[in-house]
């Protein structure tokens, strides 16, 4: 019958148009090789010199800072080009908001406070001997060349003051550097360099971040995309690109919305966004949801869908801190407690007589929020109210109707931590030393407090209390592959969307109006209820039967 | 007059009924689903499968508006008081005592005012509400920054699911209503071989004979 055709033409229509099931499985992994090839490194590749034959670095050096004016003797202008970075200042003031802010000031919710603990939290410093405010930022053979360039893996820092015995004895029985042939092994940095401080802030493996771990040393691309091992082996400086030794990426600016992309032929070397090599339309227009992917580029962050959880490959990372529980002790003597197995088999400490209660996790999702890039700290300058529930050590601003905000991940962080509970502040505790003052070693966190806010002539009531206090980290490492991105359902429904608390946008399928719903419902069923009374007083009238004829 | 055999659905206006009625049911099924009333597809199919459905529509549409104006065939669906009361006391009334239908269908007058109205109030109020809505739905990235965007993306989306509640609804009855006279099957068969009774004028009878013989039996 030629008007079948119509039906299946009608079919053909849907055909056509019909899902494009994008092949996830047939990605190509590239070819696992037994030796992983160099790590990437952004623009600077192949060097000119093997610093293994340079007469300067044969030796012997008996302190870091003779290194250092070797490698000064030839990078003439090293010196003057790192003294302006965060790794050397750990400083950084805010041209928005005008916050002092940087490591050297900031409190935050771990260890709260490097300011007055430069003796231990200095190790992380790129520089020797930073214990006190004594230390010398104008001299420039204090700085640490080798923590970021040496690729023996055998150089290593200790703290740069003694300390309470309780902790030091951490530190001891360390085997003797070979700094002429660590010296002589300097190359582009290795993800262990960066990661050597970066993986392990706030005082252990990925206990700050969430997103960087030691799991990131040596990752499969299954655990980050970029810096897999069997796949492209990207050092972290090949996204964070480096100008002068001042790198692009930064946790007090955050760019929340790149809106140049690629920019000009070649790639943007001052910025860390995914954009910058990824461009505006990162998604293959070859699928209907392709173009929607792009369209989301608009209000979604990269990461909120293509790293789908935090603390992947096995390391945990703490998400709450207990700063009331710390300063038991047995026999007068501090002691931890593990009570946590991480994904790779290591036992955590969940208690530390030093630190108080941690609680880990891992392969969790992320909390999710429009953020402009802005972040707002509470400083030491900061007041609050004292009968505050908590308070947000870096809250973040952005919103629907802001052009330059996202949706983005973050971790937060959950944390009972002392404050000055007379005048609204939080406080510098003093941790490490070898006074009786130090909290690491004394356990009097009244005393502990009283020294580090004297010691930078800051005001304290005398009476401290415990508040609860957040920080939220923008989640932007371990990028997982495509394949194990989020998909539209995780988001896009009613029960369990992963933006169940995102405001300010009516999302299809995760919203509803109840009214509309309820009458819609009953339209449907009213008309159906109406068509089986019709019919059924139809049925059952006395002359029912084929003599209606036509309607 | 005489009633006899006349082809009254072309060939196009079958294969734009079928093909309409199959995007419309793909477009209910996927449309809802999206909405979180199922989940017989993922998101992710179910928009594809809407967005598609929702292109090949408006391309059948487009096609269909032609046909209606350049065969004049749109004066059928001129609405018409005349006859309307007759109607719609017949469903509510006369089909329960086993009366007649009052309508013939005429060459130039194929539905009945009923659904002459009916068709019109889809075809110019229900369809327009739910393809508006749903190409501004659909690009609302491309008007995002517009000055409460969030509020209007609500109420365009509110328009669109209300409009296919009511599509829906009149789903329901349109089929319904292939029950009411003759089976459901002499209901069905003209718009598949285009052939159903008609009261013909002599003239047209004539005329149809004549110049179209096959389209009249």
């Amino acid at each position: 019958m030629r008007a079948s055709i119509g039906v299946v033409a009608g079919a053909l229509f849907i055909a056509l148009f019909s899902v494009s099931s994008s092949a996830r499985d047939t990605w190509p992994t590239p070819p696992a090789t037994a030796v992983a090839p160099p790590q990437v490194s952004g623009p600077l590749q192949g060097g000119t010199a093997d610093h293994t034959k340079f007469d300067q670095l044969k030796g012997p050096f008996s302190s870091g800072p003779e290194v250092t004016v070797a490698c000064l003797g030839c990078h003439t202008e090293a010196g003057d080009h790192f003294m302006r970075n965060i790794h050397w200042t750990w400083s950084y003031t805010n041209e928005e908001t005008g916050q002092q802010l940087g490591k050297r000031y900031l409190i935050n919710n771990f260890c709260t406070n490097s300011r007055g603990n430069e003796g231990m939290c200095a190790q992380c410093h790129a520089g020797y001997g930073w214990k006190d405010e004594n230390f010398d930022f104008t001299d420039e053979t204090n700085i640490d060349c080798l923590v970021c360039h040496e690729t023996t893996g055998t150089y290593y820092k200790t703290p740069n003051s003694d300390g309470n015995a309780a902790c030091s004895v951490m530190f001891e029985g360390k085997p003797p550097i070979d700094l002429a042939a660590v010296a002589r092994s300097v190359g582009l940095p290795q993800r262990a360099n960066c990661g050597a401080c970066h993986f392990n802030g706030g005082g252990g493996d990925n206990v700050k971040h969430g997103d960087l771990s030691t799991a990131l040393k040596s990752p499969p691309r299954t655990l980050d995309v970029h810096m897999g091992v069997d796949g492209l082996n990207f050092a972290c400086t090949a996204c964070h690109v480096t100008n002068r030794h001042i790198w692009a990426g930064s946790r007090y600016q955050v760019i929340s919305k790149d809106l140049e992309g690629t920019g000009k032929p070649g790639q943007r070397s001052d910025v860390a966004t995914c954009e910058s090599c990824h461009g505006l339309s990162p998604h293959p227009v070859d699928s209907l949801a392709g173009f929607k992917l792009n369209d989301h580029v608009q209000s979604i962050a990269c990461q909120t869908c293509h790293i789908p959880e935090i603390a992947r490959g096995g390391v945990a990372t703490v998400v709450d801190w207990d700063w009331r529980t710390a300063g038991k002790t047995k026999d007068g003597e501090g002691y931890h407690e593990e009570g946590y197995i991480q994904g790779n088999g290591n036992h955590r400490y969940t208690y530390k007589s030093i630190k108080g209660n941690f609680t880990f996790d891992e392969n969790f999702p992320p909390s999710y929020g429009w953020f402009d890039g802005q972040m707002l700290y509470t400083t030491i300058d900061t007041t609050f109210d004292p009968q505050a529930e908590s308070i947000e050590i870096n809250g973040f601003s952005g919103s629907r109707e802001d052009p330059k905000s996202r949706i983005w991940p973050f971790k937060r962080m959950h944390t009972w931590q002392p404050y000055d509970k007379g005048n609204g502040t939080l406080v510098y505790t003093h941790l490490w030393g070898e006074d009786d003052a130090a909290y690491w070693g004394n356990y009097d966190m009244g005393k502990s407090i009283a020294r580090g806010m004297a010691d930078f002539g800051l005001p304290y009531s005398g009476e401290f209390g415990f508040i609860q206090t957040i920080s939220w980290w923008p989640i932007t490492h371990m990028v997982a592959p495509k394949e194990q991105a989020l998909g539209c359902g995780d988001c896009h429904a009613p029960t369990g969307s992963r933006l169940a608390s995102v405001e300010g946008v009516y999302m299809p399928g995760r919203d509803h109006n109840r009214w509309l719903d309820i009458i819609g419902t009953l339209l449907v069923a009213g008309t159906l209820g109406g068509i089986l009374i019709h019919g059924l007083v139809r049925f059952f009238s006395p002359s029912h039967g084929p003599k209606g004829e036509q309607h | 007059m005489a009633i006899r055999r006349v082809k009254i659905f072309s060939l196009f206006e079958r294969f734009w009924h079928w093909s309409q009625m199959l995007l419309i049911v793909t477009l209910l099924i996927t449309g809802f689903g999206l909405h979180g009333f199922h989940d017989v597809f993922t998101f992710e199919e179910a928009v594809t499968l809407h967005t598609s459905a929702a292109f090949a529509l408006l391309l059948l549409w487009i096609f269909s508006i032609f046909w209606l104006f350049t065969t004049r065939t749109w004066r059928h669906f001129i609405p018409s008081a005349s006859g309307m009361w007759g109607v719609l006391r017949f469903y509510s009334y006369g089909i329960f005592k086993g009366e007649r239908h009052p309508y013939r269908k005429a060459y130039w007058r194929k539905h009945n005012p009923l659904q002459a109205m009916a068709y019109l109030m889809l075809k110019i109020v229900l369809f327009p509400a739910i393809w508006i809505t749903g190409l501004a739905y659909l690009f609302y990235f491309a008007w995002r920054d517009v000055p409460h965007a969030t509020q209007w993306l609500t109420g365009v989306a509110m328009v669109h699911t209300a409009a296919a509640f009511m599509i829906l609804a009149f789903v329901l009855i349109h089929v319904y209503m292939l029950t009411i006279g003759h089976s459901f099957r002499a209901h069905l068969m003209p718009m598949i071989n285009g052939f159903d009774e008609v009261d013909l004028s002599p003239e047209e009878e004539a005329y149809l004979s004549k110049d179209q013989p096959g389209d009249i039996r």
